[in-house]
């Protein structure tokens, strides 16, 4: 696919921040996470980008059969995430690839079929389209399809994804939902540095294919102490990023950060306690974690950028009505992109902004 | 990004400012567009205007060893094969034939429910099989059965394979003639069409980055698939990451029913090799020799981390076709010769292969299919919950709805 990209160039090395204040304050506030003990007492401050780059890192360093490849990743990428691994690992391990979305996928899954650890990237995640084939009839059948004979769990395939200010229609798209249509894949999305690292390093060591949208408005806005040790954060388990009792709210991504502010602004100005949970893993999802927030609550929103029709938020309304119908004490709410593509001038008025969140919970509440 | 270009860019002023005389600032232009932009191809200027006119160039010829009776041309090139090895390489293409005629019949009768024949293509499978190690890993479309039977897949495997039944290793998942063996170093088949050409380039690399690497890919497919993208991903990421590689074209002029006039408008498949930087061979694919001798010639080279093409040119033939210029039929004539093999020998042969063929067909059709828990398995590397919750929800449907469902072909649990 022609990748037209004039939004990777102006980020080289660039200012996210510089370049969204010049456009208007970001739509949410980054909220820092504190990593768990567990995860290690040595913390470093690094950026979501720089937390990726630490990932690939000790992922290409505990495992000799790791190659890192894709469009522009040799020099460091076009936002940077594998910068320095060229000259620390090797041009035979972390290298370009011709420009072709196709061939990135399928070259990745045979690296992964004949036992190589695979580390793809497609640049956006809205060119993720020319590889939908392979990923879709290619990597997420080949175990089920030969009966286990031969299987491409290696892969990982990174994007960047999700809504930066400008992207417009082919820089801000968020696909996850073309792909938890498809069993065989594993879906993973992080909403900070730490996470971005302990996802991403369980998806790379994960014996299916995966998929690891990486937020790139996070990647210079999101920095915190990031713990600087190996550690993984389990995939297909939700995490409770704010407590509450009166409203759930599921999220992913970015929006997370934008339902934190929402539950805040609902308890100062509502008297709401909103709970916050960050899904993480899309495909296959944490189901009994929100079932159980629900059975607590009684009240469900679903927030994410994209479309709302099939969007993924759609099967959680449909699995948290069947889980959890004698709870329910109003319908669920879906704050979400609107149906059309992603437009670039109106973008704050596309976005389920704070204020869209915010009154999905009041309306929730008072049902 | 802009500024990072412009910094590389040849078009330096101050480095021209410094050419004497037209002529050094042309060499110097001429050097930098062979090195930088033709992979150190020498380029020169040409004051004619010229466009390429594609269908004027000659067409890669196509090699050959032995004439259409089967005579050797060049004594050279005749690969001396041994006895058992010519005996071998018979028994499997007649073997195949005999399996293809007998499973597509009994699709026919609708017994199972697909079926592909290979009907004028066994020689290639075969003549490329043997050439190769029985350690390179091969990808396939689905008309390269010759190479797993070379390889000793067992008969009853493949009978099993296309009745889906328990006994299948592919455990009853895909359709008849979707064959794969790790043991066999055969990657499993999967229908869309050329899916797994950038898959085999990724493995060859794989290869490649091995300790004293002696192994290679080979990848087959057909002249329509040729036109898919992935083709050209494939082609082109080979080429430019070195990968130890054999890309096997099978042109048989047609795709289901488009003939190639209407698939391409270049020279074939091999016409595209060089634009790629791929070593490139056409091959007459009724020749088994020229077929052994090209893979084995390209499989050195490709070991060398140079990937090569090879556009093997066949027939499609009919089912009943029994065409005297097919493989089998101008091998045996080699055979023959030799007296390595006799009428009396044939009629023996083909009467073991025909009883054992319909003794593995008959026992795959009377095998059990699996207990059908097994469709939930293999999605994931371990079933997840919510798949869990979904088998739980067909056993109970079953408590109830059983008698509506083929139950009784199922093995218990």
């Amino acid at each position: 696919m022609a990748a037209f990209r004039p939004f990777s160039s102006l980020l080289v090395g660039g200012n996210t921040r510089q370049l969204l204040a010049k456009r208007g304050a970001a739509h949410f506030n980054f909220q820092p996470s504190d990593a768990p003990k567990e995860y290690g007492d040595v913390r470093q401050k690094m950026n979501l980008c720089q937390a990726v780059n630490n990932a690939m890192d000790i992922a290409m360093d505990t495992d000799p059969s790791a190659v890192l490849f894709g469009e522009d990743v040799a020099f460091g990428g076009v936002f940077r995430c594998s910068i320095g691994l060229k000259d620390k690992y090797g041009a035979d391990r972390v290298f370009n690839t011709p420009l072709c979305e196709q061939g990135i996928a399928g070259f990745g899954i045979g690296l992964a079929v004949a036992g190589s650890t695979a580390i793809a990237e497609i640049q956006f995640g809205d060119y993720i389209f020319p590889a939908y084939d392979q990923l879709v009839n290619e990597a997420a059948k080949y175990r089920y399809r030969s009966g286990g004979l031969f299987e491409c769990g290696k892969l990982t395939v990174r994007a960047t994804w999700g809504a930066v200010g400008h992207g417009a229609l082919y820089h801000s798209q968020c696909p996850e939902a073309n792909f938890t249509h498809t069993p065989g894949v594993k879906v993973v999305i992080p909403r900070g540095p730490t996470q971005a690292k302990g996802l991403l390093l369980s998806c790379i060591r994960d014996d299916n294919p995966t998929i690891f949208f990486e937020p790139k408005i996070l990647y210079r806005l999101a920095a915190e102490e990031v713990p600087v040790g190996d550690f993984m954060i389990p995939l297909s388990k939700a995490e409770t990023v704010r407590k509450g009792k009166d409203v759930t709210i599921v999220s992913w991504g970015t929006q997370v950060h934008v339902c934190l502010e929402a539950a805040q602004l609902a308890q100062e100005k509502l008297g709401v306690s909103a709970e916050v949970i960050d899904l993480q893993t899309i495909q296959p999802w944490d189901e009994d974690h929100v079932v159980e927030s629900v059975k607590r609550t009684g009240r469900l929103i679903v927030s994410h950028e994209a479309p709302k029709t099939s969007g993924f938020g759609a099967e959680i309304a449909a699995t948290i009505q069947d889980r959890c119908f004698l709870h329910l004490e109003s319908p669920v709410n879906r704050s979400c992109g609107w149906d059309t593509p992603f437009p670039h001038v109106y973008e704050p008025f596309y976005l389920p902004t704070v204020w869209r969140v915010f009154d999905s919970i009041k309306k929730t509440v008072k049902y | 990004m802009l500024s990072r270009l412009s910094r590389r860019s040849p078009f330096n002023t101050s480095i021209f400012r410094s050419f004497a005389t037209a002529r050094e600032r042309d060499e110097f232009r001429l050097q930098e567009y062979s090195q930088k932009y033709l992979g150190y191809r020498k380029a020169v200027f040409t004051e004619k205007l010229e466009i390429i006119d594609s269908s004027k160039a000659e067409a890669v010829p196509i090699y050959r060893v032995t004439d259409g009776l089967g005579n050797f041309i060049d004594s050279s090139q005749d690969p001396k094969f041994g006895k058992e090895m010519s005996v071998k390489i018979y028994e499997t293409m007649t073997q195949l034939n005999i399996m293809d005629r007998i499973l597509y019949d009994s699709q026919r009768q609708g017994r199972i429910s697909f079926y592909m024949t290979n009907f004028g293509e066994e020689g290639n499978h075969v003549g490329s099989a043997a050439a190769l190690k029985n350690s390179d890993l091969v990808y396939g479309q689905y008309r390269e059965v010759g190479v797993l039977m070379w390889r000793g897949f067992p008969l009853e495997q493949f009978m099993h394979q296309c009745y889906g039944n328990s006994m299948d290793i592919g455990k009853g998942k895909q359709m008849p003639v979707h064959y794969g063996s790790k043991e066999h170093n055969f990657v499993t088949i999967s229908s869309p069409l050329t899916t797994q050409l950038p898959q085999a380039v990724g493995s060859a690399y794989a290869f490649k980055r091995q300790p004293n690497n002696d192994r290679v890919v080979c990848v087959y497919f057909g002249d329509g698939a040729a036109s898919e993208g992935d083709a050209h991903a494939a082609f082109n990421f080979a080429a430019t990451l070195d990968c130890p590689i054999i890309f096997f074209c099978r042109n048989n002029g047609y795709a289901i029913s488009t003939p190639t006039s209407e698939q391409y408008a270049g020279d074939g498949i091999a016409g595209k090799g060089p634009g790629y930087g791929l070593h490139t061979i056409r091959v007459d694919g009724n020749d088994l020799f020229a077929v052994y001798n090209a893979t084995q010639e390209a499989r050195r080279v490709a070991l060398t981390n140079k990937p090569v093409l090879i556009e093997a040119m066949t027939y499609r033939l009919g089912h009943h076709s029994t065409s005297d210029d097919s493989t089998a039929y101008r091998f045996k004539t080699y055979l023959v010769e030799k007296n390595w093999w006799d009428d009396e020998k044939e009629k023996a042969w083909q009467k073991e292969v025909r009883k054992r063929v319909l003794k593995a067909f008959g026992d795959a059709e009377k095998t059990k299919l699996a207990h059908f828990h097994e469709l939930f398995e293999g999605v994931y590397d371990q079933v997840p919950e919510l798949l869990k919750r979904q088998r739980d929800e067909l056993d109970n449907h079953l408590k109830e709805y059983g008698e509506h469902y083929p139950l009784d072909r199922c093995l218990r649990k």
